[in-house]
């Protein structure tokens, strides 16, 4: 195992530095600004965990259904329906009154529109036989269909129609951080929260052991009276609320506004972080946590070196070979495939 | 596995800390630092290749001016990245003032602007201190590129054959309606007091693609709206967007056998690459307002204000005098080149007033009454497109 992670990181390695010679860019140099740029001072420290969040968010909801053996592509647009609920609640709100429970209330609303979002990719696979991979990209287009659409339709702002996002929420409705540090308390207690009940869930609990069984083999489960439909459908409905919830901070915490954007990439990437730490509970956030890294620091590239920033974009696209090659190998080795391997 | 993930994770921190360290240690003889935020490539012939190399004028010109730069500052190009985390890094980095050049990072901006009230803060094209939501160190500039659009339109109805002019806008907004409407009212009048002709017979279209420039799946895009216009018998299309993608469907088009032609946006060489169709370019020259900028930055006193700066009348080309200018195209026709001297003259001596009453609004209602000449104010704020304009003029 340890093996197959020098591997892989040895062939991410070499080949950044490859295609950053390529770019005439000092590879030394810049890995030198990528992780100043990162974990250099508090305030990108602050900056990286404000990534952190929704990125571990997902990935936490992704561990549920890669543990029972479903492909939750959706993921993304899971986050963006969070998002947009999140923005509806919020919405109602500029009187300044009640601003807690009102962001109470939107967080809520961000998990339960994720979870319904996936329950749809859910009910696709358990009812219509979609494979939920094309069911979520589907759903992924739609969720970003309806972002649009809101954002130029119906909560445009006065006056103006642009793809720049809604209304700036009052400042009574942000996520409340501390003073000079930039995080949000609350979104960081949540996060870490998570991880934790996903931990306990998947490794302690009746549910976890379910999971497991049903992911490693369905018709065996079956018979031993397990009911793999209801417990897919409970896998996504703790995804999607997860990935909905990441969504809730993108809105409440980051943007204080709905953007076309406002899902950042981040379910896509949760995905690589999962299967980059092997679909364990306890490696995914420090993944998680350095992407947030590449993310924050990879910003240096361009306004120190000059070099276009879309090079971090390759390395995680590096990343991301390495990843599915690492665990390509690992199912090769197992005889069996599928996301099923334990943590 | 995790043990190999957990060493990685080691040397990184302490080669981060390392860094740090480092850092703090060499902070000498600083020089003075401003940050630029760009809203599009740095290099992209429009919008933000304007603003670039109004920071690198400052630079030559201004003794002491250092200037950092981030370029692509948009939620599509960069996912997860904040104008907010943005100016603290450039703050880090020794920036004493920062500008934000596109409407689209107000919210960012203001945000980031409470949050270092040590630092000044400049806002392009935006109007925080005009709503009273400024706080103190925020600044508000724009260019009067009204008489630059103006100048497009004048050329744009001397050069149309058909007598249909395009407008590829970019979003709807105060900033592109009062644009929009300045293309109009000099297309209106070229045609009307040079041509002698009834403004009922020139057709002038808007058409907004939804942002600044094309972001893929998200706007309309721009090459398929300027190619419908010609396609439909535009044969004149002025860009309102920050990138050159009408010069280049012109270019394509002339090819084919069309006759067509189209005035860029923002940048003094938009024009080049697509000479052969380019009537010349409404732009921005940043340098001089930079200049006096970054100079008041460094020696005080700095304090709210919205300042709107105009062309050099002299002569509008001038790099070291002008904010706004107009640089002829190579595809200009010598008699409208007289036209629009006399043009620009006349504007420039308020012989022209082309914001002067009666003026109408698109759905009838009045703008300005009989001689009465708009206020800076109600210029800015226009809040419909005028009569005689086609394509949507706010959000219902």
């Amino acid at each position: 195992m340890a093996l197959e992670t020098a591997l892989t990181l040895t062939v991410v390695l070499g080949f950044t530095t490859l295609v950053l010679l390529l770019a005439g860019a000092p590879p030394l140099e810049s890995y030198r600004q990528i992780v100043k740029g990162s974990l250099g001072s508090w305030g990108k420290v602050t900056h990286v965990i404000k990534v952190w969040i929704p990125l571990t968010l997902a990935a936490c909801g992704l561990l549920y259904t890669f543990r029972i053996g479903l492909w939750n592509i959706g993921v993304e647009g899971q986050v963006m329906v969070g998002a947009v609920l999140t923005t509806y609640v919020l919405r109602t709100g500029s009187d300044g009154q009640h601003g807690q429970y009102l962001l109470a209330a939107a967080l809520l609303a961000g998990m339960a529109g994720g979870a319904l979002w996936a329950v749809m990719a859910g009910y696709l696979k358990t009812r219509g036989g979609v494979h939920e991979i094309f069911a979520g990209l589907g759903l992924n287009f739609v969720a970003q269909g309806l972002v649009l659409w809101l954002i130029f339709g119906p909560w445009k702002q006065p006056g103006i129609a642009s793809m720049s996002g809604t209304e700036t929420f009052a400042e009574h409705l942000w996520m409340p951080y501390l003073e000079g540090l930039r995080i949000s308390p609350a979104a960081l207690g949540m996060t870490l929260t998570s991880v934790v009940l996903t931990a306990y869930m998947l490794r302690a609990t009746r549910f976890g052991l379910y999971l497991k069984a049903i992911g490693s083999n369905e018709k065996a489960a079956f018979l031993f009276g397990l009911r793999p439909q209801a417990t897919m459908i409970l896998a996504m409905v703790c995804a999607g609320g997860f990935a909905g919830l990441a969504g809730s901070f993108q809105v409440a915490g980051v943007y204080h506004r709905l953007i076309p954007a406002i899902s950042s990439g981040y379910g896509y990437l949760a995905l690589l972080v999962v299967m980059l730490s092997g679909f364990s509970v306890w490696v995914s956030p420090l993944v998680a946590f350095f992407f947030a890294c590449l993310n924050v620091g990879s910003i240096q590239l361009p306004m120190v070196l000059q070099l276009d920033s879309s090079l971090s974009g390759v390395i995680q696209g590096t990343l991301v070979m390495a990843a599915l090659a690492m665990h390509a190998m690992r199912a090769r080795s197992r005889k069996g495939g599928g996301p099923d391997a334990g943590g | 596995m995790k043990k190999a993930i957990a060493l990685v994770l080691t040397v990184f921190l302490v080669t981060a800390l390392v860094q740090s360290v480092a850092g703090t240690a060499r902070a000498a003889a600083k020089p003075y630092t401003f940050g630029l935020l760009l809203v599009g490539p740095y290099n992209d012939r429009g919008y933000s290749q304007a603003h670039y190399e109004g920071g690198q004028y400052v630079e030559k010109t201004v003794p002491g001016a250092r200037m950092i730069y981030i370029d692509k500052v948009n939620p599509a190009d960069r996912p997860g990245i904040t104008i907010p985390q943005l100016v603290d890094d450039m703050v880090e980095k020794g920036a004493r003032l920062v500008i934000a050049n596109s409407d689209d990072m107000k919210d960012g901006i203001r945000e980031a602007a409470r949050q270092h009230p040590d630092i000044h803060f400049v806002h392009v094209s935006g109007d925080d201190v005009l709503t009273g939501k400024a706080p103190k160190n925020l600044v508000n500039t724009f260019g009067r590129m009204e008489y630059g659009k103006m100048m497009a339109g004048f050329v744009a109805a001397l050069t149309t054959r058909t007598g249909k002019i395009g407008y590829l806008g970019p979003l709807i907004n105060e900033e592109t309606r009062r644009l929009a409407g300045s293309a109009y009212l000099g297309a209106r009048y070229a045609w009307e007091k040079v041509l002698k002709k009834n403004p009922k017979d020139l057709t002038f279209q808007v058409t907004w693609i939804g942002f600044w420039f094309n972001i893929p799946g998200v706007t309309a895009d721009p090459t398929q709206v300027a190619q419908n216009f010609y396609n439909t018998g535009f044969d004149v299309v002025i860009s309102g967007i920050d990138t050159t993608e009408a010069v280049t469907v012109a270019k394509q088009k002339a090819k084919e056998g069309k006759q067509a032609w189209a005035i860029p946006y923002d940048y003094v060489g938009a024009c080049e690459g697509g000479s052969s169709v380019c009537l010349g370019v409404p732009y921005f020259n940043w340098g001089p307002g930079y200049s006096g900028l970054v100079k008041k930055s460094m020696t005080g006193p700095w304090k709210s204000e919205w300042t709107w700066l105009g062309p050099d009348w002299q002569d509008i080309n001038n790099h070291r005098t002008t904010n706004v200018g107009f640089m002829e195209g190579d595809a200009l026709a010598p008699g409208v080149k007289k036209e629009l001297k006399t043009f620009i003259r006349d504007l420039g001596s308020k012989k022209v007033q082309l914001f002067k009453g009666p003026l109408r609004y698109q759905d009838g209602t009045v703008f300005l009454r009989e001689g009465e000449v708009a206020t800076d104010k109600q210029v800015w704020y226009m809040p419909k497109l005028l009569e005689g304009m086609q394509g949507a003029g706010s959000a219902k």
